[in-house]
């Protein structure tokens, strides 16, 4: 069987993008959700669930990156210039956020300034990338081998929808991780931020999905011509599932079933774009054959992949063994 | 501000200005790294409490720089795509492939190992703690194996072709990935790394000497980072002169505008000019002063063979020398500066005056920041010198750029002006007062028995929240 190195190739970056929403959703979600802490140990105590991981979950994003880069370039040099605004804010964001985890630790004056950029730099980064999903979506004009729309193509009413979906969906992700890291008062809050959330979220992807469905005919095929449109009925079903999870789970006072239906969402949400999209990469006309790099390119750092990726996943699950249970008051990492 | 330049010249300055502030970080972390590593091996081996003290001081200090390190860091991978989309698209088959492989084999490994370097003492116990904070600073190493890689290839480009889309295609990854300038701005920039932490941290021991003449914690500190002066300054010195050899091979015109040399030498016999004022306007410099017959000496090991100036290369592909003119000299004293540290620091050492010689302690304090000065110029010197190419010779800065709007750039670039200042500033300064503390000594009640897990909570407040 002649294998196909572009095709195989797109499934390893949106595995990679959607490792990154998954991983950094949860610590970005814990930012959003700041400023409904009750008090400064609180607020730490969150911030330490995550403090030892931080660092892999946004290496994924430099792994989406920089993957786009080495494997679709031409997708790579057409889609960072047309979302560029929101990349720069992204980076910004991404900036106070990361640097945050160390320098609250370091300074008494400022600490109260630094817990605000952790959350403002958490909140602008996940509304950028909300953006830039509801961007791509609607679609990237390209002109020869290059963008070819305008400074302000990407906000739309669209663009804005998806953003604020992304954030329920980020701060469900942080409700529902801090249930299962922590206890006492604070998970208890987090119990009940989630109810909420979660309706907030199943509504939100509710209108994003019939909006998609209704900007490109493309979408609409896809979504209710045959055979694909199998999908249409079994990933809202799937859905439904994993919401009635999240619900037995939140009554049940579960503390890892929440966490992991919500993740079950966010697969099921991001298979669906995946069923819009192909076999595009950058609606609506790029596709993932044109984009790709030469062969050579693909395979020689295919092989790496395949060797090292499987590492990359054992000792990042072993890190996050070794730094397992519940987190205390008291006994931070600082 | 957009009257005034273009949208190249803003992306050009937002690269180089971004670029530079990452770097900073890395010439320290990737040395750091391993001297953290070589500090818990000394503790495990001889069970000082000192080096374990030592090792947790360098810890916070490293934790801090490291955030800063990768967050500057991601800025760079996307820059590429915002700014510099021509050039990802035509380069991206080669480049992409080897910063692809820096993710997947140092960054990742970094980031998993770094939680247990940092926080996972207790929780995995002395042995596999160990190897973690070894995973890491080898993973900073082959984070530098390739990105080093393929900035050389940028300069030194080889084993490719190209298809209709006037793309690079790669032929033989061997050829690209050990293209000729790779080795030795590979071993060039480790050395500057080393270099760099070591004289941060040999300023950091002396500091704390010229207060506290009687403690062991910045003893053994300045003791190390003079031995490390003292032996890797020479090398560092001779890798930089290979270095420069390697470049007059495939740059000529680099080395022609560090060198000052407008005119060719068709004879040899060209002069070393050690001081002078390059105008590029003029295309000569001016107020030498010059040292005769040095130049081709050190240039082509030779008095008569013949040596190109700038003219012998068109107008428009001549590199700019007044900069670099001043960057590489800087960083040539510098370089001559540390080996007279660690030269001194012998001579000490030998006189058995190492910890009481308080001019060497001062001097010492004042390199402190030598290090990130010279890589700073180093790679100035580098990358302004390859201009007008970001591909050496095939593609042209003006034509790697970004369909972009110049407003566009421009508000981007203040953003990150101010962003990068206000937060890197800050943690400079929280790093500075990290360094103003006193690493803890080894008292009497920490030896015995009644020690709990390292530190009394009172301590331990205090310790995490310096001044103020
Ligand atoms: C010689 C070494 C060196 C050089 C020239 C560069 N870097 Fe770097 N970089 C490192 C050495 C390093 C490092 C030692 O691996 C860092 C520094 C601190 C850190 O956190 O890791 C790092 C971090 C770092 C990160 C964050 C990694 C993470 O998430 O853990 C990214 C994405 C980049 N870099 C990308 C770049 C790009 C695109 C560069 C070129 C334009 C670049 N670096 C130049
Ligand atoms: C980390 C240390 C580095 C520093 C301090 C540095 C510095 C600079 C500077 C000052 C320029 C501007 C030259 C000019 O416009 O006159 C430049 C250009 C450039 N560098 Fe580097 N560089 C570094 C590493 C790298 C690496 C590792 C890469 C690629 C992998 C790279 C890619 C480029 C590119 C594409 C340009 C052209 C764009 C431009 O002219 O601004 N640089 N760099
Ligand atoms: C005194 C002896 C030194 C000599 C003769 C020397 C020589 C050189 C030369 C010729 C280059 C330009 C390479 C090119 O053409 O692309 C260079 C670059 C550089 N130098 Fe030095 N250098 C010296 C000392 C140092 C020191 C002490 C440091 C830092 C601690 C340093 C850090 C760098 C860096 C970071 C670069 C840019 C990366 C590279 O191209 O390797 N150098 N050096």
């Amino acid at each position: 069987m002649e294998f196909d190195l572009p095709f195989i190739w797109a499934g390893l970056i949106a595995f990679a993008v959607l490792a990154y929403v998954l991983l950094d959703g949860f610590d970005l979600g814990i930012g959003l959700l700041f400023p409904f802490l009750k008090n400064r140990e609180e607020r730490h105590l969150a911030m330490n669930t995550v403090a030892p991981v931080w660092d892999g979950n946004e290496t994924w994003l430099v792994m989406g990156g920089g993957g786009l880069f080495a494997v679709f370039p031409l997708a790579y040099a057409i889609v960072m210039p047309a979302l560029y605004p929101l990349i720069i804010a992204m980076l910004l964001g991404l900036i106070f956020r990361g640097v945050a985890f160390e320098f609250t630790f370091r300074t008494r004056r400022r600490q109260g300034f630094w817990e605000f950029g952790f959350w403002g730099g958490s909140l602008i980064a996940t509304i950028a990338q909300g953006m830039a999903l509801g961007a791509l979506v609607h679609g990237i004009t390209v002109e020869g081998r290059a963008y070819g729309g305008g400074n302000w193509d990407w906000l739309t009413p669209f663009s804005v929808l998806t953003a604020v979906a992304l954030v329920a969906g980020y701060a469900l992700l942080g409700a529902t991780w801090l249930i299962l890291k922590t206890e006492g008062g604070i998970q208890e809050r987090a119990r009940q931020w989630s109810r909420p959330l979660g309706a907030a979220l199943v509504l939100l992807i509710g209108a994003v999905s019939l909006a998609t469905v209704f900007l490109h005919p493309q979408y609409m095929e896809r979504w209710f011509g045959w055979p694909t449109g199998i999908w249409s009925a079994v990933v809202p079903f799937l859905l439904a599932v994993a919401v009635w999870q999240l619900w037995l789970g939140l009554r049940n006072e579960d503390d890892l079933r929440p966490f992991l239906a919500t993740v079950g969402i966010f697969v099921l949400s991001y298979s669906g774009l995946g069923v819009s999209f192909y076999p595009n990469l950058v609606p609506p006309s790029l596709s993932i054959a044109e984009a790709a790099a030469p062969d050579v390119s693909l395979r020689f750092l295919l092989i790496g992949a395949v060797v090292l990726i499987p590492m990359i996943l054992t000792y990042t699950a072993y890190s996050y063994w070794v730094f397992r249970g519940k987190v205390r008051p008291g006994e931070g990492y600082h | 501000m957009t009257d005034f330049f273009t949208a190249l010249e803003l992306a050009r300055f937002q690269f180089a200005f971004t670029v530079s502030a990452h770097i900073i970080f890395p010439a320290f972390t990737i040395g750091l790294a391993s001297y953290l590593a070589v500090l818990n091996a000394c503790w495990l081996w001889t069970r000082d409490r000192a080096y374990l003290r030592l090792f947790d001081y360098w810890k916070t200090i490293f934790a801090v720089t490291f955030g800063m390190g990768v967050v500057s860091g991601i800025v760079m991978s996307y820059q590429f795509g915002t700014n510099w989309s021509v050039f990802s698209d035509k380069a991206g088959p080669v480049m992409g492939p080897l910063m692809g492989y820096e993710v997947l084999s140092a960054f990742f490994l970094e980031a998993g190992f770094l939680g247990i370097m940092l926080f996972g003492r207790e929780r995995v116990g002395e042995r596999l703690h160990m190897a973690a904070t070894a995973i890491v600073a080898v993973g900073t190493l082959f984070s530098a194996f390739w990105i080093l890689s393929a900035n050389s290839w940028m300069h030194t480009p080889q084993g490719f072709s190209y298809d209709e889309g006037g793309q690079f295609v790669p032929e033989d990854w061997w050829a690209i990935i050990f293209n000729p300038s790779f080795p030795y701005r590979l071993v060039h920039m480790v050395l500057a790394a080393y270099l760099t932490t070591a004289f941060v941290v040999g300023g950091v021991g002396a500091w704390h000497l010229l207060r506290h003449p009687d403690s062991r914690g910045a003893a053994i500190m300045f003791s190390m980072a003079m031995w490390m002066a003292l032996i890797v300054t020479p090398i560092q010195i001779v890798a930089g002169d290979m270095h420069g050899l390697n470049t007059l091979e495939h740059q000529p015109a680099k080395i022609a505008a560090m060198e000052g040399h407008y005119e060719s030498f068709p004879e040899g016999r060209a002069p070393l000019i050690l001081f002078g004022l390059p105008d590029d306007a003029a295309q000569e410099t001016r107020y030498k002063v010059e040292i005769p017959l040095l130049g081709s000496l050190i240039l082509t090991h030779a008095l008569d063979k013949p040596l190109q100036g700038l003219d012998a290369f068109p107008e428009d592909e001549r590199p700019p020398a007044t900069l670099i003119f001043w960057t590489f000299r800087i960083m040539v004293a510098l370089g001559f500066a540390m080996l007279g540290v660690g030269l001194w620091s012998a001579w000490a050492r030998l006189r058995g005056k190492l910890l009481e010689a308080r001019w060497l302690h001062r001097a010492a304090v004042l390199m402190g920041p030598s290090g990130f000065l010279a890589v700073l110029c180093g790679w100035i010197t580098t990358e302004v010198g390859r201009q007008p190419y970001t591909v050496y010779g095939l593609l042209r800065t003006d034509q790697s750029m970004a369909p972009l709007q110049a407003e566009a750039v421009a508000a981007s670039l203040v953003a990150f002006i101010l962003v990068y200042f206000f937060v890197f500033g800050s943690g400079t300064i929280y790093v500075l007062r990290l360094m103003a503390m006193r690493p803890r000594e080894v008292d009497i009640d920490d030896i015995g028995l009644t020690r709990s897990a390292g530190t009394t909570p009172g301590r331990a407040a205090t310790q995490s929240h310096p001044g103020e």
